[in-house]
């Protein structure tokens, strides 16, 4: 492919892209239908633009899929897939094996072999992730037992794709698999053992490299502030994982994933998700285009019949399966109905693994067609599916009699974020601390991240002004951001990205002194603190001790200065001139020493007279 | 309709279920304006100048908080000491509370019987809010009768809740009464009004 044409191509998919996913968001349809629709108009059967040679887009696109499974992992923190271990194993199992058993009956049903028939039920299997997510939380529903019951089927079906991956290959029927064979690997002819020997260790390999020598190496890409840098960093490494692992005939996919849970933990999870998740989002997009494109409406069109059944067949079972899981971990019942067709349509993952098995030669180009349609199918009619649950069948149930099972902690996000750690921030944050309230906390400075980790803090490596990195702290569900970063240019521009993004966030910003304080009024904020006057006012009280005051006095006096200077901080912050400010001032200083001195509090203070006449 | 100021003082409400019962019971009540002492002054400044302007602009004035060592916590007495100020509300010829009414809400973990003479306390709970009183009558108030919740350790929810809802009653009746109804004065605990 020529550069003109590969600028022609990008506008093309640019094009749509921005045409039909911003419509298909607004419809209420999530934007993976709005790729696959615009992937159908750029396609063949409407106005042509992308045929054939769509193979190669579908490969660099592919590349997507990578990038995903290396977030998925990312997010997979330890302490989240505990807390959930119960449902994850529990539900996300019996619901992959159940519905995959019914499933394979279902396409065996249509007169397909077990062989694919089983391959199809457990690519049909998956639910979307992507649009019950957003669903979920649009109806306020993540954090019910329902919603909850969702994640955690979600999560392992995640997990379970890596597997998936390992296992299709062995239905390939065509003897030698397509894919693999066009690109020689580096174990190809080796005998069996050592080719076990040499995955194994790749798989120890990266666990160890990615514990030992990626985060001093982040680190040190980290001191050079420069961004585009960190982020060829984060590229880097997916990428060499995904080729390393292709190398040794491994699913790239799972390379990707292996390596983000080892970085799950490290202090640079936000700023790598957020360095990654641009370009995962635009190939990922792609991909889904490319899909659209690949759809063969006149297969479709011929067997009509068959996809509508399959699309019906395919909402019962899955939903089918789920009512009765949710039966026996005892749901309630609207929640369970809620649970059970929240999750009843065919997932993303489904593209993967359906082009996946193309190219392996698992399954016929005739079948992927149509089974990609079907699975398009069923994810557009989630909304409408869910909408009908809400009319037709939630009313009918009465109000609820069980009692609601007890919910269970999901991925709480800390309420409170603490932009820079440095001594102010981490005074604040010891503070916090000591009193069992968690907080996120992201600092800029590598070196200090490293060691507040060490001493058991939850800090992360990041620049706070840049608004993905505080999505991804949390920002979304937090409460409060306390601003304590030691730069008053970051400050400022931080302030300003949380308004734009989150402006249901309070602020609560330190302050170099009163110069500052003035703009940050001016800006809107309420919760300014200069950060030398109470320490000042302290050194106050303590000189007027040794000169012989009494200390409840002195305080008291530091306290009534305190509350004045505010006061009179928020009418100053209003003047613009020079000469006004100066005259006000000198004003305000005046007023400040006659209320000092006529404060008379316990001064005249005598007995009330027992007998008054 | 008479207007109410509940003065609540608590330091350590949060671990109080009785008081916030009372509190979420009367919170709606429109003629009723609750000033969270422990809340607005943690340093124990009181704002002088905004506690008189709010006694003037009521009629009846509620003491609510726990009876600690036969008191009400610091804070309500740093309070007393400060706003009842000579000059303002007594002596000096003026008298800016005067004919207001003015009466505690207690609460107490000690037993009702206990509060008599010759009993373990040896004294009546009127008897030990005497200087809460006098203040009161040096201002030219009208004291009132308390309203007393005693024994708090062993209530039940239902009690404390009931207790609530004596309480806005209680404060809806006063809101609607005629303030020189004898009838305020003649009882002993204002509870007996509705109970």
């Amino acid at each position: 492919m020529n550069p003109h044409d590969f600028l022609f191509q990008a506008i093309i998919f640019l094009t749509v892209a921005v045409i039909f996913v911003p419509v298909a968001k607004k419809l209420g349809l999530g934007s993976v239908l709005g790729y696959l629709l615009a992937g159908v108009v750029i396609g063949p059967f409407i106005l042509g633009f992308v045929g054939e040679e769509g193979e190669s887009i579908l490969q660099f696109a592919e590349f997507g899929v990578v990038l995903m499974l290396f977030l998925i992992g990312l997010e997979l923190q330890p302490e989240l897939l505990w807390k959930l271990r119960k449902s994850i194993l529990g539900l996300g199992l019996m619901q992959l094996i159940l519905t995959t058993v019914c499933v394979t009956a279902l396409a065996m049903a249509f007169g397909f072999g077990w062989e694919h028939a089983l391959v199809l039920g457990m690519i049909l299997s998956m639910s979307s992730t992507a649009i019950v997510l957003q669903i979920l939380s649009e109806k306020g529903l993540l954090k019910t037992p329902a919603g909850q019951s969702a994640f955690a089927v979600l999560l392992f079906q995640d997990v379970a794709v890596i597997p998936i991956f390992a296992i299709l290959p062995l239905f390939s029927t065509s003897g030698k698999a397509a894919g693999v064979a066009k690109n020689l690997t580096w174990v190809d002819g080796e005998p069996g053992w050592l080719k076990g020997l040499i995955v194994l260790g790749s798989i120890a390999a990266i666990i160890i490299v990615g514990r030992l020598l990626i985060r001093p190496l982040l680190r040190i890409i980290a001191k050079t502030e420069m961004r585009e840098i960190f982020t060829a960093m984060s590229l880097l490494i997916v990428i060499a994982i995904a080729e390393l692992m292709s190398q040794i005939g491994l699913s790239p996919a799972l390379g990707a994933f292996l390596a983000g849970v080892v970085l799950a933990n490290s202090e640079y999870r936000h700023e790598l998700e957020s360095d990654i998740e641009p370009f995962k989002g635009l190939l990922l997009g792609i991909f889904f285009m490319t899909i659209g494109a690949s759809i063969n409406f006149h297969l479709v069109a011929d067997q009509i019949g068959a996809v509508i059944s399959w699309v019906l067949l395919l909402i019962i079972i899955k939903s089918g399966v789920l009512l009765l899981l949710g039966r026996i971990i005892k749901m309630g019942v609207k929640p369970n109905f809620i649970f059970s067709f929240s999750l009843s349509q065919v997932g993303e993952f489904a593209f993967v693994l359906l082009s996946f098995s193309l190219q392996q030669g698992i399954l016929p180009p005739d079948t992927v067609s149509l089974m990609i349609a079907i699975v398009a199918i069923s994810m557009g009619l989630t909304p409408i599916v869910m909408l009908l649950n809400e009319k037709l069948i939630l009313p009918r149930l009465g109000t609820e009699t069980k009692p609601q099972r007890e919910p269970d902690v999901i991925d709480e996000r800390n309420k409170v974020i603490i932009a820079g750690f440095g001594h102010f921030g981490s005074t604040v944050g010891r503070f916090l601390k000591s009193n069992k309230i968690d907080a996120t906390y992201l600092d800029i400075d590598s070196d200090r991240v490293d060691v507040l980790r060490k001493m058991g803090f939850n800090v992360f490596y990041g620049d706070a002004s840049r608004a993905e990195l505080l999505e991804f702290a949390g920002a979304k569900e937090a409460s409060i951001i306390i601003i304590t970063i030691g730069d008053s240019e970051k400050r400022a521009e931080l302030v300003e990205t949380v308004k734009k993004h989150f402006p249901h966030l309070h602020m609560l910003v330190r302050s170099a002194n009163r110069y500052e304080a003035y703009d940050q009024m001016n800006a809107g904020l309420l919760h300014i603190y200069r950060e030398s006057l109470d320490t000042s006012l302290r050194v106050g009280i303590d000189a007027m001790s040794l000169l012989g005051y009494r200390k409840y006095t002195a305080r008291h006096l530091a306290n009534t200065f305190f509350k004045y200077d505010e006061q009179a901080l928020k009418k100053l912050s209003a003047i613009r001139d020079q000469e006004v400010y100066i005259n006000e001032i000198r004003k305000s200083t005046e007023e400040l020493e006659l209320i000092m001195q006529s404060d008379n509090q316990f001064i005249i203070r005598s007995e009330p007279e027992p007998d008054i006449s | 309709m008479n207007k109410i100021l509940v003065l609540f003082a608590h330091p350590a409400f949060e671990r109080s279920t009785m008081h916030k019962s009372l509190l979420d019971h009367i919170k709606q009540l429109p003629n009723v304006t609750i000033n969270d002492l422990y809340e607005n002054y943690p340093d124990f400044e009181v704002d002088v100048e905004r506690e008189k302007k709010l006694l003037s602009a009521h009629d009846v004035i509620v003491w609510q908080h726990p009876f600690f060592w036969y008191s009400g916590p610091a804070l309500l007495k740093q309070w007393q000491d400060l706003v009842f100020e000579y000059g303002w509300a007594y002596g000096n010829e003026n008298y800016a509370l005067e004919g207001k009414r003015i009466f505690n809400v207690i609460t107490s973990g000690g037993e009702l019987e206990a509060f008599q003479k010759k009993c373990f306390h040896n004294s009546t709970i009127r008897d030990f809010l005497l200087p809460f009183e006098r203040t009161a009558e040096i201002c030219k108030m009208i004291y009132l009768p308390p309203f007393w919740v005693p024994e708090t350790e062993k209530l039940s929810n239902a009690a404390i809740a009931e207790y609530g809802r004596q309480y806005k009653d209680l404060l809806t009746l006063i809101g609607d009464s005629d303030l020189n109804d004898p009838k305020l004065s003649a009882t002993t605990l204002l509870n007996s009004l509705v109970t």
